[in-house]
């Protein structure tokens, strides 16, 4: 953390984030390591976030009088060249890319929640609070706890996981029940695909999501707060666990925090590969110790959640954001957006895409200015033919719906959810009969198992879909399918059987050429296709 | 399945662990994962032990050790390979990489008759932009291709 380097000694940064990590950073930053140690040149090696240009990682950025100038992606074998190159000084070489601050990938953006990731050291106070930390905390100790939860009311802030439900009117509700036991729960279980940017958070800057975890608890009167990360995530529970313990050191965590009378002490829970545990009363169930399966509403846990208690429950990205609304005030974060959905989205390009990462914007951006202009098209370089935005639950859009705008209403107006803001993009080689049926076979996967029409329905989704591809009475089993949808989508008592719908409908709705048998040879999707069709564990 | 420790062995584990994590909310899944992190899985003798030690019927353990995918109910290999097979990872052909790994002569969920590798599949491993996405002991690879899962299959990357 604390960094005591010479006067002559040039940081490099190299980012330590998973992903970066899953395409050789460590190596990159071991070579940076062995030509500091033997003496030929002075580096000072930071491990910094991600800065979410991740078809760039390992992106490395040297510091210079004129700012961060990057190279990337740099391999392992890179180094030695570019340290001769003069890398040190910022010149030329084929994998510099400039000022990284000015690459017009991230100048167009407006970093809100994403201000410091990738910028700073994530473990070092010093940059915390040399870019902003702890400004949003010391402004909501100064206030009462009912004017903080109106100031996050007014920001618009909407929950980030998914519903979109407003974050200040849970926490009156939570802020409003006597009991002397409160709780703050952050979810962390990240378990959609297509989603990465809880991720980046924990590993790029735990200490804003602790900030806005205390902000909440000093909002409602909470006095303990658990993060439940899931297993998948090792980095982010080694550096969320890291960050609590220099929070606490600090006086960040622990009793009299910042000197106030706020007593809130905060602990990580680490979840055990089950995707439904995303589900917050799942969650709950699985942070008292029991099997994560989905409880009723009402009661909801805003009034008896964690152990009966009432309990503020937001996603990391939720959280995250109420320190920079409690800095900067909630009319500043309410300038931003459109209509109903205010400030902004993190978006997270994935799959086949060619330039995929995080992509924070204020709402009512495009999907084409998403997947075309930021992403680049396909990574594989051929056609894009569909996108699914929200995650497994959400719909498959084609291309001639690419003009909507990112909005939590006008995607719901059409069938389709903004969800989280996680934008996987496929090519034409993709099946979508087969990525309907997958959307079933995951559904009972993870099913809890608690209602019937996600345990059972989904099974029969499965076979039924298979069978309209076999071609057998093709037109009584797509009825029957529906039949299905609406009874998973009516009867089922969570998003999880509520919306695996979604995705299988609006393939068959946008796509309809992919249902049809194709037994006598006539193969729609050649490739990818038939070997997915006959995956399956379900 | 193979037992290489004494049930005595299994009863000192589970009621170490059990102890150091007294004073903690409902805190069965940090000390099941402190099992499995100790032996390596959570073995059937645990689950009377832990019954005991928390006041939970064995139905209520057995209930929670079966319902969560990380915990195993017998060893795994020597190398431990997570295949994401979620949509964006599908999107750049992770069903190849399952393909591969079915013509090694390994299938998912098993571990091979040489306890070198278990096979598992995964759904997401939160690297969606630089899929496929493959996990071996912890580790995490991005754009990974079929010679690089073989490599990794073989242990020869380490």
């Amino acid at each position: 953390m604390m960094k005591v380097s010479s006067d002559s000694a040039v940081t490099v940064y190299v980012p330590r984030d998973s992903a970066a990590r899953s395409v050789g950073a460590d190596k990159v930053a071991d070579a940076l390591q062995r030509a500091a140690a033997s003496g030929e040149f002075a580096i000072d090696v930071v491990r910094n976030g991600s800065r979410g240009m991740l078809w760039l990682e390992p992106l490395v950025e040297v510091a210079t009088p004129n700012g961060r100038v990057g190279y990337g992606p740099v391999a392992p074998s890179d180094v030695e060249g570019l340290l001769a190159a003069g890398m040190l000084d910022g010149a030329d070489h084929p994998l510099r890319l400039g000022v990284v601050d000015e690459l017009p990938w991230l100048a167009r953006q407006t970093r809100v929640t994403f201000a410091r990731v990738g910028v700073t050291d994530p473990l070092s106070t010093q940059d915390y609070l040399r870019h902003g930390g702890l400004v949003g905390l010391r402004a909501a100790l100064e206030r009462a706890p009912a004017d903080v939860v109106t100031e996050v009311t007014e920001s618009g802030l909407r929950g980030r996981g998914g519903a979109g439900f407003p974050a200040g009117i849970k926490w009156k509700t939570v802020l409003e029940c006597t009991d002397e036991l409160k709780f703050v729960c952050c979810n962390a279980d990240e378990g959609d695909s297509g989603t990465f940017a809880d991720r980046m958070v924990m590993e790029g800057d735990p200490f804003m999501l602790i900030e806005g975890m205390t902000i909440a608890a000093h909002a409602v009167g909470a006095s303990e707060g658990y993060i439940y990360i899931r297993s998948e995530y090792p980095d982010a529970v080694a550096t969320m666990r890291s960050a609590i313990e220099i929070a606490r050191e600090h006086g960040w965590l622990g009793t009299h925090i910042l000197g106030s009378a706020l007593d809130f002490d905060l602990h990580i829970r680490v979840g055990a590969g089950a995707y439904i545990c995303g589900e917050e009363t799942s969650m709950l169930e699985s942070l008292e110790g029991k099997r994560g399966t989905v409880r009723a509403k009402p009661p909801i846990p805003a009034i008896e959640g964690l152990f009966g208690k009432p309990t503020v429950v937001n996603n990391v990205l939720t959280l995250a954001t109420v320190p920079t609304v409690l800095a900067n005030g909630a009319k500043a974060y309410q300038e931003l957006g459109v209509e109903r959905s205010r400030g902004t989205q993190v978006f997270q390009l994935g799959g086949n895409i060619a330039h995929g990462g995080i992509v924070e914007t204020a709402f009512g951006v495009t999907l084409r200015e998403l997947v075309e202009d930021y992403g680049g098209g396909t990574f594989s370089g051929r056609p894009v033919r569909t996108v699914q935005v929200g995650g497994p639950l959400g719909a498959y859009l084609p291309t001639s719906m690419f003009d909507l705008p990112m909005d939590y209403e006008a995607f719901a107006a059409v069938g389709a959810m903004v969800g989280h803001g996680g934008i996987v993009v496929f090519d034409d080689s993709v099946d979508m009969a087969a990525q309907a049926r997958f959307a079933m076979e995951f559904c009972a996967e993870e099913s809890c198992g608690k209602c019937t029409p996600c345990r059972v329905g989904s099974v029969r989704g499965v076979e039924v879909i298979d069978k309209i591809v076999a071609g057998q009475q093709r037109d009584e089993n797509l009825a029957l399918l529906e039949d299905l949808c609406d009874l998973m989508t009516d009867g089922s008592l969570c998003a999880m059987g509520g919306l695996t719908p979604m995705p299988v409908r609006s393939a068959i709705t946008h796509f309809p050429d992919d249902f049809l048998a194709r037994d006598r040879g006539q193969e729609i999707q050649p490739t990818q296709a038939s070997g997915a069709r006959t995956e399956g564990t379900a | 399945m193979t037992i290489s420790r004494s049930d005595v062995t299994v009863e000192n584990v589970v009621q170490a662990v059990v102890a150091g994590h007294r004073g903690q909310r409902g805190s069965l899944l940090p000390i099941l994962h402190a099992i499995q992190a100790e032996l390596g899985y959570v073995p059937q003798e645990a689950i009377p032990v832990l019954a005991d030690e928390l006041n939970l019927s064995r139905a209520d353990v057995h209930g929670v050790v079966t319902f969560y995918h990380d915990f195993r109910r017998e060893p795994a290999g020597h190398t431990t390979v997570r295949i994401c097979r979620a949509e964006a990872c599908q999107a750049l052909g992770a069903n190849n990489l399952v393909g591969y790994v079915r013509e090694a002569g390994l299938s998912l969920g098993e571990t091979a008759a040489d306890g070198s590798v278990t096979v598992e599949q995964v759904f997401c491993l939160g690297n969606c932009a630089l899929g496929p996405s493959v996990e071996a002991n912890g580790r995490l690879y991005g754009r990974v291709d079929t010679a690089q899962l073989g490599s990794i299959l073989n242990g020869t990357v380490s």
